[in-house]
């Protein structure tokens, strides 16, 4: 690690900060969105609709800038991953729109068909963007094939492997499960108490998709685990992972919703944290040759753009957490249904 | 169609559609800060409601502005791939900025402007409105520097060669304020507050014409014109400033703008249709040696024709010229337009006069069709190139996606951006013909709790 560029150390940590923000803060948008075909009456649904209304748009700004700051930090990563994997983006892309669309049309009218429309199209959308984003993640951790030039030189059936989509599966279940905690903590009465027997179905599912995982990654992906055994002592994030993720059924149990969705976060960190690890200093692994993968060295721009970026964000990365902070402090507490709402 | 064609088509329509949106949030954004600051500052009912109102509609454009843009952020890299990689070290940075100080700023505080009238005092409340309205501008300031430095490329040097080589910044200050890029910022946002402000108009007539919302229509069409009359007359100033900056930048966009075939003292057309074979204008009224003076203060300065540049480094000529004329003549007959309506308000006789409220019904029409020739202007006009005299946009592509691939996701895009496109009509006109709620003129609490500043 010493030999590597410290700029780009930095700038590999930054994109992975953001892409963690984005994860674990739209995470539980579209969790939310997974969930909301379960609730049968138009006042859940609204209820569902309002406890991410005043967040959502801006928890996808982190996907924004996550993309920008990889454009600008990592520009050859940038141009390799979307060009490559380019059907499957231009269809997340699609999810994305009507998941955000629906949540602002839906309430704009009164007829039953029309709000059904959109609550199919928000919560397809949802579901289809968390598997997208697994599979993608999947992808890039079992490796793709490259050619010298870097380019992609797989075909989009290519990317749909087992593994991959086993990741995916596992991301849908995983911001299901977050997004209905989060739901949880947002709501009361009786549609709190179903939210809350939904998370707990969602954990049971993905704990047992996590353990399949985790055995199919340590079987045919070991290179993304070869930093454990070359580290042992990276095994705290996973013993972290593991604590975190038993927390929650206990949080919930006691009541402690905020708790429950904290240790949800946490457990969204160490599992970034174990895939920025498993990955480092790879952006994009290539397979069957590995000598062609994408480096935080190789992938990079200049060493002055990095320091350019890196004053930006060093400027705007305090306003941003400030603001949110405050918005989030301002939207606190359970959601009910007014004049202002969805 | 080759692949070029279909990805040139594809960039197209979607940045097309999603320009639609941004120039009517960036310009009703404007409007917000002023409806409400007057609330504030005059206490008086009828301004809270207007407030209300359109921050609905701006919640209703500001939805498709931002699912529309998610596209835009990555098409870069999925049509444009050899690009990116070219610009990544330049472009990149000014998109990532964008996201950081622009669209963080803007979707945060746009949560208090729609959902916190309720929660927050008036003074926060128009505090997050402000701040809405400045992301709005920052989004445009950003995005406008990254198009411009591929117009007017400044403060880099190329490292690499052949198929590997890119553009690396050596001075940052000098990329942001690259030749091109304050006039066209002073010259799109005009633009953008221009839709807005006709936007207002335009409903604003429709009440009166209707008989409807009498004193919420008059006083919403009197900040919409006053907006609008500002910045149709700047959009002139700041237009002149990007022709001048054309013909020293980029000599051979001006020569089609212009389609003027040969270097030398040159005409101004007002209008005219190009024989791109014969390279001559036909049925064309002309204003002889005006570009000259125009350009250069000197009616007799030379101007560059396009014979100064081989057959392949010239964009299509009469497309270009047709679309800038249009574009233009727009822009002069909004101007008409604002200065005889406030003309006719100061008489008094506005809203006697049928015929001239359902002219400005029609407006907002205007600015969104000048809006969108005149992109188109700049954009073919900077052809064939698309880091002007750098990298050529037939050599720019994502060497990896095939035809197939570009062919089904501009069906995909098509399909998707025609549903978006009438809902979002059919939803906006049902807001119009509802029109604004007679509860809004009471303030919700806490919004009436504190008391008003100086009332
Ligand atoms: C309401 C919209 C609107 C109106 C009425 C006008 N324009 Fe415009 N124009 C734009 C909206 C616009 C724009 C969309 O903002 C463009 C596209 C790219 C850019 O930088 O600004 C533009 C580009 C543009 C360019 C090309 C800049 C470049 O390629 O870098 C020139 C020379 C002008 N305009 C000149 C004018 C003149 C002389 C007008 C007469 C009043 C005029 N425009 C009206
Ligand atoms: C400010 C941000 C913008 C950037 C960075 C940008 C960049 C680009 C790029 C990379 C291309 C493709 C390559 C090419 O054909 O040269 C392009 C083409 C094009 N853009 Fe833009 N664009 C921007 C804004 C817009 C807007 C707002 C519009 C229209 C409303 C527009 C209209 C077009 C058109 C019509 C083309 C096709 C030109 C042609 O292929 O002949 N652009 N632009
Ligand atoms: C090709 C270039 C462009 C890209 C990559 C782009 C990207 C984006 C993205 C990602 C968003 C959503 C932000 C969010 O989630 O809040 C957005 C919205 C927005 N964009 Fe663009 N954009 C482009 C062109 C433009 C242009 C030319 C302008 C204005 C001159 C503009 C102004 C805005 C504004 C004001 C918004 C806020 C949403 C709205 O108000 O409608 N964009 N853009």
């Amino acid at each position: 690690m010493s030999d590597l560029p410290l700029l780009n150390v930095i700038w590999y940590m930054l994109v992975g900060i953001l892409f963690t923000g984005y994860a674990i803060l739209d995470g539980f948008d579209l969790g939310v969105g997974s969930l909301h075909l379960f609730t049968k009456s138009d006042d859940e649904r609204r209820l569902m609709l309002n406890s991410i209304g005043p967040v959502w748009d801006g928890n996808e700004v982190w996907l924004v800038t996550g993309g920008g700051a990889l454009f600008a930090a990592f520009p050859v990563v940038y141009a390799t991953v979307f060009s490559g994997f380019y059907m499957a983006f231009m269809l997340l892309l699609v999810a994305l729109i009507f998941r955000g669309v629906a949540i602002e049309f839906r309430s704009k009218l009164p007829m039953p068909w029309w709000r059904q429309m959109w609550d199919i199209g928000f919560s397809a959308g949802s579901v289809l963007s968390a598997l997208l984003i697994g599979v993608a993640i999947g992808n890039i951790a079992s490796g793709v094939p490259l050619d010298a030039q870097h380019e992609f030189a797989g075909s989009f059936f290519g990317l749909l492997k087992p593994y991959p989509l086993l990741v995916g599966v596992t991301t849908v279940a995983l911001f299901a499960m977050h997004g209905g905690i989060y739901a949880v903590m947002k709501t009361e009465g009786e549609l709190h108490d179903k939210l809350r027997s939904w998370a707990q179905r969602c954990i049971v599912v993905f704990v047992l998709l996590y353990v399949t995982v985790s055995v199919a990654t340590f079987l045919y992906v070991p290179h993304m685990t070869d930093v454990l055994r070359n580290y042992p002592w990276l095994f705290i994030i996973v013993v972290a992972n593991i604590l975190a993720i038993a927390n929650i059924p206990r949080a919930l149990r006691r009541g402690n919703d905020f708790h429950a969705f904290l240790s949800s976060c946490a457990a969204m960190l160490a599992l970034m944290t174990l895939f920025g690890i498993g990955m480092f200093p790879n952006m994009v692994r290539s397979l069957p040759n590995p000598e062609h993968s994408l480096t935080l060295v190789n992938a990079a721009s200049s060493q002055k753009t990095l320091v350019i970026m890196l004053i930006v964000a060093v400027i705007g990365i305090p306003l941003v957490l400030t603001y949110t902070f405050i918005i989030y402090r301002i939207f606190r507490g359970k959601v009910k249904i007014s004049p202002l709402s969805y | 169609m080759d692949v070029l064609t279909l990805a040139r088509v594809q960039f197209a329509f979607t940045i097309a559609f999603h320009y639609l949106f941004p120039p009517l949030s960036i310009g009703l954004g404007l409007i917000l800060v002023i409806m409400e600051g007057a609330f504030l500052k005059t206490g008086k009912a009828v301004y809270h409601q207007m407030a209300r109102y359109w921050t609905r509609v701006f919640g209703l454009i500001f939805a498709i502005g931002v699912a529309t843009g998610i596209v835009m952020e990555f098409e870069f890299g999925t049509n444009w791939a050899t690009y990116s990689r070219y610009v990544g070290d330049v472009f990149g940075s000014a998109l990532a900025a964008e996201g950081i100080f622009a669209f963080f700023l803007e979707s945060g505080f746009l949560a208090l402007l729609l959902f916190g009238w309720d929660r927050v005092g008036p003074k926060l409340h128009f505090f997050s409105t402000c701040m809405v309205a400045l992301g709005a501008h920052f989004s445009a300031v950003w995005i406008i520097v990254a198009n411009s430095w591929q117009q007017t490329p400044a403060g880099y040097h190329l490292v690499g060669q052949g198929g590997a080589t890119r553009a690396e910044i050596t001075d940052f200050w000098g990329m942001v304020f690259n030749p091109s890029s304050m006039d066209r910022l002073e010259h799109t946002v005009c633009g953008a507050w221009q839709a807005g402000a006709w936007m207002v108009v335009s409903v604003s007539a429709w009440y009166l014409l209707k008989g409807r919302h009498l004193e919420f229509a008059r006083r919403s069409l009197q900040i919409g014109l006053a907006v609008a009359l500002i910045s149709s007359s700047i959009q002139l100033v700041t237009g002149h400033e990007s022709a001048i900056g054309v013909g020293r930048n980029q000599p051979a966009k001006l020569a089609a703008f212009e389609a003027l075939y040969k270097t030398g003292p040159a005409s101004l057309y007002l209008f005219g249709w190009v024989d791109e074979k014969g390279q001559q204008v036909r049925f064309g009224l002309e204003v002889p040696r005006m570009l000259s003076y125009l350009i250069y203060g000197d009616p007799n300065q030379p101007v560059t024709g396009l014979d100064a540049f081989a057959p392949g480094d010239r964009p299509p000529v009469n497309l270009v010229f047709q679309m800038y004329h249009a574009m233009v003549a727009i822009g002069g007959g909004l101007i008409a337009l604002a200065l005889f309506s406030t003309v006719q308000w100061w008489r008094g006789k506005l809203f006697e006069q049928r015929w001239l409220l359902m002219l400005l019904v029609a407006s907002v029409l205007g600015p969104q069709l000048a809006n969108q020739l005149g992109w188109a202007s700049a954009e073919v006009g900077r052809q064939p190139w698309i880091v002007y005299g750098l990298l050529r946009t037939s050599d720019a592509l994502s060497k990896v996606v095939g035809s197939g691939a570009i062919v089904s996701s501009l069906i995909l895009f098509s399909a998707v951006y025609a549903l978006l496109f009438a809902v979002f009509v059919f939803l906006l006109n049902h807001k119009i013909q509802h029109g604004p709620e007679e509860p809004d003129l009471v303030p919700l609490e806490p919004f009436s709790q504190e008391p008003r500043a100086d009332v």
